[in-house]
Order: C-alpha cells, then structure tokens, then sequence
C-alpha cells in the first residue's frame, strides 16, 4: 500500500483499496476464473475417465482415433514449418527495413486472426471444391485438394500464417540491427549473420511463435471442418474426431481425444510461463 | 520510391520481401480476393435475395448480438481481472496468469464439449440452475457463455500494459487533494484506461462474431432461434450454393471490418483528447 504522508490534521490518503477489499477482489476473481476457465478443463478429464483407465485405453487404441491422431501430426508436420520460414522471412525484412507500405504488409499478415475460422476453410472450397474456380479442371486431372489432406493443410496454413511472424517482427524491432551490422561490417556473409547473430538471439521468440502456430494448427476446429468433408479414418483431424464422436453419444471417446488436446494446451501455457520466465518479462497475450 | 529505403547494410531485402510476399499473397490474398468476388455469380439481386432470407438475418442477428454482449460482459470483468492481477501481489498469482490463456491454448472443440458438459441440464453447473428455471445449453444463452469464455483474455492482455504503465502520481495527487478512493477511480483511473476497455472490447467482439467451434456444441443450432451465421456458412456448403455461403461470408467481413473500424476511431479520438 502506497501512502501518501498526510498534511497534519488530514487522514493519511492511500492509492489502493483497502486491504479487505482486496482480498474479497482476490477471492471473487480466483472464484470467477476458475469456474469459467478452469472448470471446462477439469470436466474434459473427470468424463474421460468416467469409466476408468480401460475405457480410455480403449478409446486411444481404436483405429479411427488413431488415424486421427497421425494426420492431425502430418497436417502440423507440413504447416509449421512452412509457415516457420514463411514467418522468419517477414519478421527479417519487415523487422530489418524500413519501406513503404510495411503498415499495410503487417495488417495483411495478421488478417487471418480476424477472420471467421469457418470462412478460412470457405476460401478453399471456393477455390478447389466440386463448384469452385478450380474444382472442375482438377477433377477432370484426377486431383483431389478438397475432403483430402491437400485441403486441411491449406486450411491449417492460412489460420496459422500470422503467429510466427507476429511473434518475431515486434522483438527484432526492439532488439535492433547494431550486432547485424556488425557482423557485415566484419565481414560475414547474409547467412553467417542470420545463423550465428539473428538466430541466436531470437531463438526463444521464435520458439514461442512456433509452438504457438503448433498449437492452433492442430487444434484448428472450424477451417479444417469445412474442408474436410468428415471421412471417418481419412480425412478427421482430432478435433473433429472429438465432434464426431460427441455427436455419437461416445463421451468417453470424445473425451479422451479432448484430454489429449487439452494436455497439448497445457504443455503450451506451460512453456509459455517457461519462456516468459527465461526471458524475465511476463503479462501479454498468448497469441 | 526507392524500396530501399534506409540504407540498410544488412542483405536479404529483395529475397525476404519476394518470399513474404509471394507466400501472402498464395495464401491469404489471393483466397479472400476470391471470396470477394465469387458472390456476385448471383448478380447483385440475387445476392440480396441470399442475404434478406429470415433465417440469414436471424443467424447474423444472434452471431452479432451475442459476440456484442458477450463483449460487454468481458469488460467489466476483464477490467476486475486485469486490475487484480496488475495491482494485488497473491499467492498463485503466476498460475492464474497461466489460466487467463487457457481460452485461446484450448482447441475451441474442446473448449465447446466442456462448456456443453457442464452447462448441460444433468452438468455440474445444468444440475444446480435447472431448478431455479435458468437453461443455458441448447439456448442463446449458451453461445454467449461460450463467447465470454473464449473473449476474457483479449479484454485482460489488452488492459493489463496499460494499467501497468498508468502513472500513479495522478491518483497520488487525487487523494491528497482530497478524493475518495472510489472518486478517484471513476474520475481519474477509469478515464485513462478508457481507450484500453474500447480496445479490448473490440478485440473480444472481433473474435465472437466469427466464432465457431466452443458455440455449436452448446447453442443447439435450432434455425432462427440459436443458429449463428458461420453455421449457416457451413450448412450453404453442404448444400453445394458457393455464392450463397460466400456472400453471407462477405456480410459478416464487411460489417465485422466497419464495426472495427469504428471502434478504431473511436479509440484514436479517446486517446487524443486525453493526452
């Protein structure tokens, strides 16, 4: 509590609330956080195991959800790493250079974060599906991108695009181009600089952009439903494996592979205190 | 124009720019380029058709009207959180800084199944309000539980920078001019961190309009009552009408962008009178 000394005859003036308000304040937002956010994690666990361990082995080990499993980690295997170097490349000359329209170049960047998930995945269907520009071309060649893995990955890639870049681009900015210059001014090559300056020092912001595209690219629930086209075994990644079976009344199914996911946002949040951790600042969005 | 422009000494412009724009524009440009344009296959009148239908007005009434109440919602309650976690120093303070990201590291399946679960009449939390009356899976009122929850961190990230950096000096001189605590904050805090709670807000809205995955579980889609129009995009594509889901797609980007955009303003206006 910060006071401010009190002209003699006046109350001491304070500028915080007083200590019992603010511990019922404490209590009432610990109350409220962990009935919205922290009880919907806890049910996914308690209805998974609701019929105990067996039950979830069972459901783990039943085909579909592991062919769920697989393309869920080939879909991510493709997309990060695509939108990683895509991510790196605009974080170097937007964060490294000056030149017109840079505002304008990050606002297309980011423009799949205010986008309806549902519309990402539309943008591919009228693209590549049965009644879009291409569909009909693609067909006659025997080509199949829609209700295929061609189209989760583009689904998957167009959601994820923004989170490397947008993690990158702001710490370059702050860190500066001094060391860089450096490095050239000495002598080394464009890749010795990015290897052995740029990496090393971005190496945690980048790793936090990348499990954060990591974590939405299979976590991605709305892009990739429409695209899909829900072949059981096929086409379903987890989280439509997950709707799927809690439309068939499976809860402990659809449980099981919501734990698996929830655990995956877990390890997130948890390297996400790690990193903030490591680099000593703390607050901002997980985004 | 010289592209160039600041003389760096640093190589790799020219490449990074062709690959940043060349992959931009594959996948994000060129996509939404074409959802822009294909609506109007069904000429200008025929898009109004697809678009005046009462079930599509009903859909994009809900998806705005609960991701505008759900936002109203979250300030007040982000501003409750945002001011508990800045200002209070509490045992388990850095879990629940963890927790405040859970909505956006939960798939939004899962978060739709939870939330379903317990709000279902036979859930923990159904169980407890079905004998005062209250239904919240299956009605509107489910869509927008599911819309605080998914929009609270946006209001919280966005308040607390700003409520960090807000000058204590200002409330200093307040109290020791005399004001009560509770004046101080309506008259000085409150003010400055207005442009913040318009920028949360809009934030939060952003993500409900367009929310799809924690509301279908638990709005039980009936059409005209608790149908949200990215659902009805979705049902348009079953139903192989292209241009009939892409301009409902269109209508929600555009009106989405203006209701932004008007916040924008309004926000940059709040933040020059106040400076």
């Amino acid at each position: 509590m910060s006071l401010v000394p009190g002209i003699a005859g006046v109350q001491p003036v304070c500028t915080t609330e007083r200590p019992a308000t603010q511990a019922g304040l404490i209590v009432l937002t610990i109350l409220l956080l962990a009935v919205l956010l922290l009880l919907p994690l806890v049910v996914v666990f308690v209805e998974a195991f609701a019929h105990g361990l067996g039950a979830v082995v069972n459901a783990l080990i039943e085909p579909d959800a592991v062919a769920a499993i697989e393309l869920t980690l080939i879909v991510a295997a493709v997309s990060v790493p695509l939108n990683t170097v895509g991510g790196l490349a605009a974080a170097w000359c937007i964060g490294r250079f000056r030149f017109p329209g840079r505002g304008l170049l990050v606002t297309l960047i980011e423009l799949p974060l205010s986008v309806s998930p549902v519309v990402s995945g539309l943008v591919w269907v009228l693209l590549f599906g049965a009644n879009g520009w291409l569909g009909p071309m693609l067909d006659r060649a025997g080509v199949r991108i829609i209700f295929a893995l061609p189209g989760l990955i583009l689904a998957t890639v167009f959601v994820t695009f923004p989170f490397v870049a947008r993690t990158l681009i702001p710490l370059m900015q702050e860190q500066g181009s001094t060391e860089e210059e450096a490095a050239i001014t000495l002598g080394a090559t464009g890749w010795q600089v990015f290897r052995r300056v740029t990496l090393p020092n971005i190496r945690w912001g980048l790793l936090y952009g990348v499990l954060l595209c990591n974590a939405r690219a299979m976590g991605e629930f709305g892009a990739v439903a429409v695209v899909s086209g829900h072949v059981r075994g096929l086409t379903m990644t987890m989280p439509l494996q997950v709707e799927a079976l809690f439309n068939d009344y499976d809860w402990v199914g659809a449980f099981t592979i919501a734990g698996l996911l929830s655990l995956l946002a877990l390890v997130t949040l948890a390297m996400k205190a790690a990193l903030e951790w490591r680099v000593g600042r703390r607050g901002g969005a997980l985004l | 124009m010289r592209l160039r422009a600041n003389r760096s000494a640093l190589p790799g412009f020219a490449l990074t720019l062709g690959i940043t724009l060349a992959w931009l524009s594959l996948i994000v440009v060129l996509p939404l380029a074409l959802l822009v344009l294909r609506p109007w296959t069904l000429g200008a009148a025929g898009v109004w058709h697809s678009i005046a239908e009462p079930r599509v007005l009903a859909a994009l009434r809900l998806s705005f009207g609960a991701a505008v109440l759900a936002a109203a919602v979250n300030v007040p309650f982000g501003l409750l959180v945002a001011w508990v976690m800045v200002r209070y120093r509490f045992p388990g303070r850095n879990l629940v800084d963890s927790l405040i990201d859970m909505p956006l590291a939960l798939p939004t399946a899962v978060a739709g199944i939870a939330l379903t679960a317990l709000l279902a009449p036979k859930g923990w939390i159904g169980t407890l309000l079905t004998p005062l009356g209250i239904k919240v899976a299956y009605t509107p009122l489910g869509i927008l539980v599911a819309l605080v929850f998914v929009g609270l961190p946006f209001v919280v990230r966005t308040l607390e920078p700003v409520l960090m950096d807000l000058p204590m000096e200002a409330e200093e001189v307040a109290a020791t001019l005399g004001a009560t605590r509770a004046q101080t904050l309506r008259r000085v805090v409150l003010p400055a961190l207005m442009p913040a709670l318009l920028a949360g807000f809009a934030a939060a809205l952003a993500r409900g309009i367009g929310e799809y995955g924690s509301v279908i579980f638990i709005a039980g889609n009936m059409p005209m009552i608790s149908e949200i129009a990215p659902l009805l995009i979705v049902i348009r594509l079953e139903q192989l009408d292209y241009a009939g889901a892409a301009a409902l797609a269109l209508v929600m980007l555009l009106a989405s962008f203006g209701i932004l955009l008007l916040l924008n303003l309004l926000q940059w206006r709040m933040a020059r009178r106040a400076s």
